[in-house]
């Protein structure tokens, strides 16, 4: 079952900048898969359209059901409540501890507190960040507020996790264990992991699904492989 | 039960972020309490200006001035056709005898010449004195009332009415109009000042949006937070109002120059007043943060 179905979607920003071409791909549930490509390859775009953070100029997105460029404004909260979201820059809130920027999702969304309690516990586990659960964001590591940041996208139990370059900021060390982490999540939870990269190391190493765009133009889509420039 | 959670929630976080954020709290309340102190007064002077001119017009009276030969018969044909009237309140007679009693009472002089009149032949004539409904039609009724017959004089203060109206209709309009250009102002000053608390937690509101906040949550918070700010800009102004009015009405004794200007009780009055402020500065504060935050829910 293809979870994410995306068919002759092009991208023009406003400036004039074309960003995708006639892009058509799937992606089925469960799978992990690297969207690669350098930079202005067009991998970011790719990962805001499926969030809605950009609008396709044409073509249509169906992300887990949803029509993503029909979807309103105001609507949008719902597409997001399907998705986990991790960014390089982690966007952890520096005024709450670990704990309350993992329970942010879940009071977003208005669930109950023995639940979120429950949930949010059960996500820093996962990510194995159990002893620091009490800390604020600066007190961490670079690796380990990315971990927040997963555990906080996990928390909600979303279909899709979307990553986009999770490991732009960390050195290689840190950023295999950040992979490992969303390989574990892959696999224990099925869920769909999606992570832009253009770390060549990680990709050819896991040996997973590859998609590579290279100037807005989907070049190669494999099951299974690394990749090379 | 989701929706109570939320806005229990909502209440609780608005809370915390006017005394988290005190300082920008602090330029919101400051700048709503002075323009409802001066609503306040524009109220205040507003519904005074109203009071006294409702009460001046409802002294405004036509004197009919009957034949001085009408028979008995012919007073009451008169009296039930100006009773008939679609803008007559009410009307009092006075007998031509009763005038000269009251005048005789009322000085030495004329005293002395009326007690050789005779009821027979006193010169003067029976009167009425009509009220209307609306004042602004005095004139036109006065001149049906002219137009009977039997009837030989009508007086109204003709020049001096009319301009005393259009004046009364000049200064209700201009109060009028400075409350609203106010309030359209105070709005203004809020949405920019909420402006920029919001701008302090725009990171907190993309976060919000990324992790599936629908914008009905985002937003409650930072309404309930506007009304907490217009409440507590109120604060001040209405205790202006309470205390600064009933001040004002004991030292005047009611009173502003002469009997001519009367002042508004002050209770209930003040306490609709102080409502009014608390309510306008509460929907004020609503709508400043409702549009002030609206921007950033399109990421």
């Amino acid at each position: 079952m293809d979870l994410i179905r995306i068919k002759n979607v092009n991208k023009q920003y406003k400036n004039g900048v074309t960003a995708i071409y006639d892009l058509t791909l799937s992606i089925k549930k469960g799978s992990f898969v690297f969207v690669v490509g350098g930079s202005g390859s067009g991998k970011s775009t790719f990962i805001k359209m499926l969030y809605r953070e950009e609008k396709p100029t044409s073509g249509e997105i169906i992300v887990g059901g949803l029509n993503v460029a029909k979807l309103r404004n105001k609507k949008v909260y719902k597409l997001r409540r399907r998705l986990g979201i991790v960014f390089q820059d982690y966007r952890l809130l520096p005024k709450l501890t670990v704990f309350e920027n993992v329970a942010f999702t879940m009071e977003a969304i208005g669930a109950k507190k023995d639940e979120t309690r429950r949930k949010v516990l059960k996500a820093i586990e996962l990510v194995g960040l159990k002893h620091k659960i009490h800390n604020y964001p600066d007190q961490l590591s670079g690796g380990e507020q990315q971990r927040v940041a997963i555990a906080r996208a996990i928390v909600n139990e979303p279909k899709i996790l979307l990553c986009d370059e999770p490991t732009g900021n960390l050195d290689p060390n840190m950023s295999m264990e950040i992979v490992h982490v969303l390989e574990e999540i892959n696999k224990t939870c099925g869920t769909t992991v999606v992570m832009a990269t253009h770390d060549k190391d990680i990709v050819n190493k896991m040996q997973k699904e590859v998609i590579v765009l290279k100037d807005g133009r989907l070049i190669k889509h494999v099951e299974k492989g690394g990749y090379e420039e | 039960m989701r929706f109570f959670r939320m806005l229990r929630r909502s209440i609780r976080d608005a809370f915390k972020s006017v005394f988290r954020n005190f300082s920008l709290s602090l330029a919101s309340i400051s700048c709503i309490t002075i323009t409802l102190l001066i609503v306040a007064a524009a109220i205040l002077v507003t519904f005074n200006v109203e009071n006294f001119t409702s009460e001046m017009e409802s002294d405004l009276t036509i004197v009919v001035f009957l034949d001085n030969d009408i028979s008995e018969e012919a007073i009451q044909n008169v009296q039930d056709k100006i009773e008939d009237m679609d803008n007559v309140e009410s009307l009092v007679f006075e007998s031509k005898n009763a005038i000269k009693e009251g005048m005789q009472e009322e000085n030495e002089v004329f005293d002395e010449i009326m007690s050789t009149w005779s009821s027979e032949d006193n010169p003067l004539k029976d009167t009425f004195q009509v009220k209307v409904k609306d004042v602004t039609k005095i004139a036109d009724t006065a001149h049906e009332i002219e137009k009977m017959d039997q009837v030989s004089i009508v007086r109204y203060g003709e020049g001096m009415v009319d301009n005393l109206l259009l004046a009364f209709n000049t200064v209700e309009k201009v109060a009028y109009g400075m409350v609203i250009a106010l309030v359209l102002v105070t709005v203004f000053l809020i949405i920019n000042t909420i402006k920029l608390t919001i701008f302090s937690r725009k990171r907190e509101i993309s976060i919000m949006r990324l992790v599936g906040a629908s914008n009905f949550t985002i937003k409650t918070p930072f309404i309930v937070e506007g009304m907490i700010l217009g409440f507590l800009g109120a604060i001040i102004p209405v205790l202006g109002i309470c205390f600064g009015y009933i001040a004002l009405y004991n030292h005047f004794d009611g009173y502003l120059y002469s009997q001519l200007i009367q002042l508004v009780e002050p209770e209930p009055f003040i306490y609709l007043v102080s409502l009014s402020v608390v309510v306008i500065g509460m929907l004020v504060g609503m709508i400043g943060s409702a549009s002030a935050v609206r921007k950033y829910l399109k990421i």
